[in-house]
């Protein structure tokens, strides 16, 4: 079987600006954010990946979701090198692919819950978007919520709405970048126990990201990263 | 779900979370001002074409000096239009043993076609509007005839072989232009009267029209008709090539209406692209995360252009009908002012209105969009990526483009429009740099202020006032583009005011109410002195009076002066007899443009004036050669003149230097101001120099001066659209940086700040912004006002020095309201809301 994720000896490196004064002969500073880095990950997985902040996870999850291009090494989702698609090309590879659940919520201001949870499937042209989104909200316990804004619902809810808004499209694999960054321990915990609920429900594959070592440990399998550099797991004492 | 549903579900999501409000306000007032001001000057355009048309007395007149062929006459009511004919001559009027020369007009039924005549039962006695005309065997006299051979209602007057009864006393012709005939004294009979006068013989000097008037399509349909079957002696007189001094008033008026559509335009621009810019701001993140769900950027291009196209069509809509009711109610009381009842407006300035609405859309509010199609979809991962900049200069350049080509339709006038447009653009660029420089200096002076302190610990209240200096630094660019949008629309509302005014009143001051009524010509050599000594004994100042001869254009550099040179226009006039007139002075009301005015010692030399230079081909260094008398005088042009026509001074096109025909036989001339209390000074003068003819011209200038009065009043109304537009600015300038500082509130709130101290932390702030965009815009609107006036109107400008003062309050009072407002809404508002909506 082929994995849905496979990363080949992947690098982004960007440049930094000169500093003032300095001989333009010198070669320009760099900025290596990630380096060589060797991930596969199979249907049905979940993977964590963990690091401090700084060590390049951000970066990787944008890589690995065809966000941005690395600038050596190869990323295949479902079998397609990400670098043989343009912009439009990997953005419909998402449409057909991807979930998200981000740290911040990224929920539409404008748009109440109901909405907000609608939009990918208005996008995707998925006929009976407004019936699907509110059994999905029912699902996450937001029921009685359809019509708030998202100014109006607490963080805990707010993310609620995101794994709706995530889950419903039934993505093969689901993205989650820091997905408790922004809550309470408890909160955070009702949070992650109902994205796991989820993701069994759908078997999907999930790739999550985090600082946090006891969310990374309900995963499967964690990798964690360090300046960039993919790095062992530390030898239990 | 087709594309279509899914924007329009999209607008009304945007539209019910009030993302679109400002925008489609912005539009909606922009459509509406443009549309009012429209429709409004189209009427107001089509009455003062009618009006001008009274002044031709029809919208079309047959000049010939022979009888017309009764087939023209059928044309003319063969096509259903009005038809009255007149036949115009001198003669002498004799009553008792008086007589004097006058100008006869016998009439037809139906004339004038436009206009009325006015008559009142006996001199100095009230006068009144008639639709009649004299009946056969009755004349109605001015009050000059009156006068002069002492007639009174009821009495005979006898004109060649009939005797008329004297019905009425004429006080209005509104056809009565200031040609010389009609200086005479002025008496009107009925045109059945004419064949038993015995005065219409062959070889008699009469001038017959044909008066024809209605539709327009039908009136100019007739005027082509016509022309090709014009004979020898025949002409056609339109509102085109009648009257160049009701002309002129005519053309400067639709410059001011058209100006102030040209203000409507810019600002609505400007406001619309405030809003976009607000949205485009605000809807980064969805953008980012709709990439994210996959969908391509084509896709959301198309999506948001839709739901914009869709918002434009809607608001441009309710536009065109806020327009149209709303110069209804312009209209229904702007009728009593002119007093006149303004024609139906045509649906073109709606159409106007809601291309300008669209295009107003694609210009300035389509850019930012575009712009949004390239938001980075990893802003959804890191929220510092923005967008980036390189789209920004051709997103300004269409929409500089678009507004240009608006500009140039609207005003119909390209250098009015580039004027306006280039006075707004380098306004813009200039407020920019010195917004930006300004602020930079602030950021210093604050700078150097705290370290002479020492940075020692300081009231708390000052704490926030350096506070809120500081952030006009650290928000140097959203300031910067604060202080413009919102120093553009104080320009536009302190050009609106202040030097709108300003303008007007120069122009109205163009013909001064001391302005000369009175003319005197035919004034003999050794009558000069004698009658400048009867104005002495009559308390008045003696005017200045001129010499004026009668010559005839003989050659140019030595060439003959052949008609067939010149195109038929010019023709007439270098075939006609000039009067000429020499003196030592440059006289008033005129300003040599090239070459320079006679000196003492100069050879012989004329002095000519420029539009009728350029008419005939006359430059600098030709030499004229002129024929007085049989005898010839030849010099050349030294010097070009522009004349103030309006001064309503004697004013000649060709002047010689004193000594080149002093020889020749020369009459004088003379203009004044005869007060109303003083008219009996007229009848002295023409009761102790017989020979001499007093024109009365204040009827004339009173006609012009209403004239110039209707239309005033009619611009200042469209203004106050305009005003409303440089509102509307002035309210998306403010609101463009309210989310920023609402948030900075509710977070300088949460780390403990009081209610007075984030008060005045902004009033700070504000009150630097307001200043100086006010500042900025006295400078704009001196600026602009002095383009205006001295290129596009040719006034001479005054600079108004209350504008400084107003400026800079107007812009502090804005800022006031937007502190008060904008505190409100982030102080009433719990921060946790603002903080969680960022």
């Amino acid at each position: 079987m082929n994995p849905i994720i496979d990363v080949n000896r992947l690098c982004k490196i960007v440049p930094l600006a000169r500093p003032p004064g300095e001989a333009v002969v010198t070669p320009a500073p760099e900025l290596v954010i990630l380096q060589d880095i060797d991930i596969a990950v199979m249907a049905g997985e979940s993977l964590a990946i963990v690091g401090a902040s700084g060590s390049g996870k951000s970066t990787l999850l944008g890589l690995l979701a065809g966000l941005d291009l690395p600038t050596t090494g190869s990323v295949r989702l479902d079998g397609t090198d990400l670098a043989t698609l343009d912009e439009d090309g990997r953005a419909a590879l998402r449409a057909r692919l991807l979930g998200f659940v981000f740290q911040s919520f990224q929920l539409l201001p404008a748009l109440t819950a109901q909405e907000n949870v609608m939009l990918p499937l208005e996008l995707a042209g998925v006929p009976g978007a407004g019936e699907l989104a509110r059994a999905m909200l029912s699902r996450v316990g937001l029921g009685e919520r359809l019509a708030h804004y998202p100014k109006y619902l607490s963080g805990g809810e707010q993310q609620r709405v995101a794994l709706a808004r995530a889950f419903v499209m039934k993505p093969k694999l689901l993205m989650a970048d820091e997905p408790t960054g922004n809550l309470d321990a408890a909160t955070g915990a009702a949070v992650i126990d109902l994205l796991f609920e989820l993701n069994a429900e759908q078997g999907t594959t999930l790739l999550l990201v985090t600082h946090d070592e006891a969310l990374a440990g309900r995963c499967g399998r964690i990798v964690r990263l360090a300046a960039g550099r993919i790095v062992p797991d530390p030898v239990e004492a | 779900m087709s594309e279509l549903k899914l924007a329009l579900r999209l607008l009304l999501r945007d539209w019910r979370a009030g993302e679109l409000r400002v925008l489609a306000l912005a539009l909606v007032v922009a459509v509406a001002s443009v549309t009012s001001v429209g429709f409004f000057a189209d009427r107001v355009r089509q009455a003062l074409t009618r009006d001008a048309h009274q002044l031709l007395g029809a919208d079309l007149v047959l000049i010939a000096d022979h009888p017309w062929k009764p087939d023209i006459a059928d044309e003319i009511r063969k096509r259903g239009l009005a038809f009255a004919e007149t036949a115009a001559f001198i003669s002498m009027a004799r009553y008792g043993e008086a007589s004097t020369l006058t100008g006869v007009k016998a009439v037809s039924n139906g004339y004038p076609l436009r206009g009325k005549l006015r008559v009142s039962a006996g001199l100095n006695l009230p006068d009144n509007d008639t639709d009649v005309v004299p009946l056969p065997g009755v004349a109605w006299i001015d009050a000059r005839l009156a006068m002069a051979l002492s007639l009174r209602l009821g009495d005979a007057v006898e004109v060649g072989k009939l005797k008329l009864t004297v019905g009425a006393i004429l006080t209005l012709e509104p056809d009565r232009s200031a040609s010389f005939f009609n200086f005479a004294p002025r008496l009107i009979m009925h045109v059945d009267d004419l064949p038993e006068s015995g005065l219409v013989t062959t070889g008699s000097r009469v001038t017959y029209s044909l008066l024809a008037a209605g539709e327009p399509e039908a009136v100019s349909a007739l005027e082509k008709a016509l022309k090709p079957r014009l004979g020898r002696g025949e002409s056609l007189q339109s509102l085109e090539n009648a009257r160049p001094e009701i002309r002129n008033t005519l053309d400067r008026s639709q410059q001011f209406v058209g100006l102030t559509a040209l203000l409507a335009v810019i600002l609505a621009a400007v406001a619309v692209s405030l809003a976009t810019r607000r949205y485009s701001a605000r809807h980064q993140d969805a953008y980012a995360v709709m990439r994210c769900f996959g969908a391509s950027s084509g896709r959301l291009l198309r999506l948001a252009a839709l739901e914009f196209i869709a918002l434009g069509v809607a608001a441009s809509a309710v536009g065109c009908l806020i327009g149209f009711g709303a110069q209804f109610v312009i209209a229904g009381f702007v009728t009593e002012l002119i007093g006149a009842r303004l024609p139906v407006p045509s649906p073109l300035p709606a159409v106007q209105g809601f291309l300008t609405g669209l295009a107003l859309l694609l210009g300035f509010a389509l850019p930012p969009l575009l712009q949004l199609r390239n938001v980075p979809a990893l802003r959804v991962l890191r929220s510092d990526i923005g967008l980036p900049e390189q789209g920004a200069v051709l997103a300004w350049g269409i929409g500089v483009a678009v507004i240009s080509c608006l500009l140039v339709w609207q005003s119909g006038d390209l250098k009015l429009g580039l004027t306006v447009l280039g006075g707004f653009a380098a306004a813009f660029l200039l407020f920019g740099l010195l917004a930006h420089f300004a602020l930079r200096l602030l950021d210093r002076g604050i700078k150097s202020t705290a370290r002479a302190k020492g940075g020692g610990s300081a009231a708390p209240s000052r704490t926030m006032w350096r506070y809120g200096l500081a952030n006009l630094k650290r928000h140097a660019r959203t300031n910067t583009v604060q202080i413009m949008a919102l120093a553009l629309g104080l320009t536009a509302v302190l050009l609106l005011t202040f030097t709108r005014g300003d303008l007007l009143a120069t122009w109205q001051a163009t013909v001064p109410p001391d302005a000369p009524n009175r003319f005197i010509v035919n004034i003999q050599p050794e009558q000069k002195q004698p009658l400048l000594d009867l104005f002495k004994a009559n308390g008045l100042t003696p005017p200045p009076v001129h010499p004026m001869i009668r010559g005839r254009l003989m050659s140019l550099n030595g060439s003959p002066v052949k008609a067939d040179d010149f195109a038929e226009r010019d023709r007439r006039m270098a075939e006609r007899e000039f009067n000429l007139s020499y003196m030592a002075m440059l006289p008033d009301a005129n300003e040599v443009v090239s070459g320079r005015w006679f000196a003492p010692n100069d050879a012989a030399a004329f002095s000519v004036e420029e539009g009728i230079a350029r008419r005939l081909g006359w430059k600098l260094g030709d030499t004229l050669t002129w024929q007085v008398a049989g005898r010839d005088y030849s010099a050349p042009i030294t010097s070009m003149r522009k004349l103030n026509w309006d001064s309503m001074r004697v004013n000649f096109f060709v002047i010689a230097s004193p000594g080149l025909m002093d020889a020749a036989p020369t009459s004088f001339i003379t203009s004044f101001h005869l007060p109303e209390a003083s008219a009996a000074f007229a009848n002295s003068v023409s009761q102790r120099f017989t020979n001499l003819t007093v024109i009365d011209m204040s009827a004339i200038l009173k006609q012009a001066q209403s004239v110039i009065g209707q239309v005033v009043r009619a611009v200042q109304f469209v203004f106050l659209f305009a005003l409303g537009a440089g509102v509307l600015v002035l309210y998306s300038a403010l609101l463009s940086t309210q989310d920023e500082r609402q948030k900075e509130a509710a977070l300088m709130r949460s780390l403990g700040a009081s209610r007075a101290q984030i008060l005045s932390s902004q009033r700070a702030e504000f009150a630097v912004l307001g200043a100086l965009a006010g500042l900025l815009a006295a400078l704009g609107a001196t600026g602009i006002g002095w383009a205006i006036a001295s290129q596009v109107f040719q006034f001479p400008y005054h600079v108004n020095h209350w504008v400084w003062l107003a400026g800079p309050l107007a812009g502090l009072a804005c800022m006031a309201l937007n502190t008060w407002a904008g505190a409100r809404s982030a102080l009433n508002h719990p921060p946790l809301l603002a903080l969680r909506e960022s």
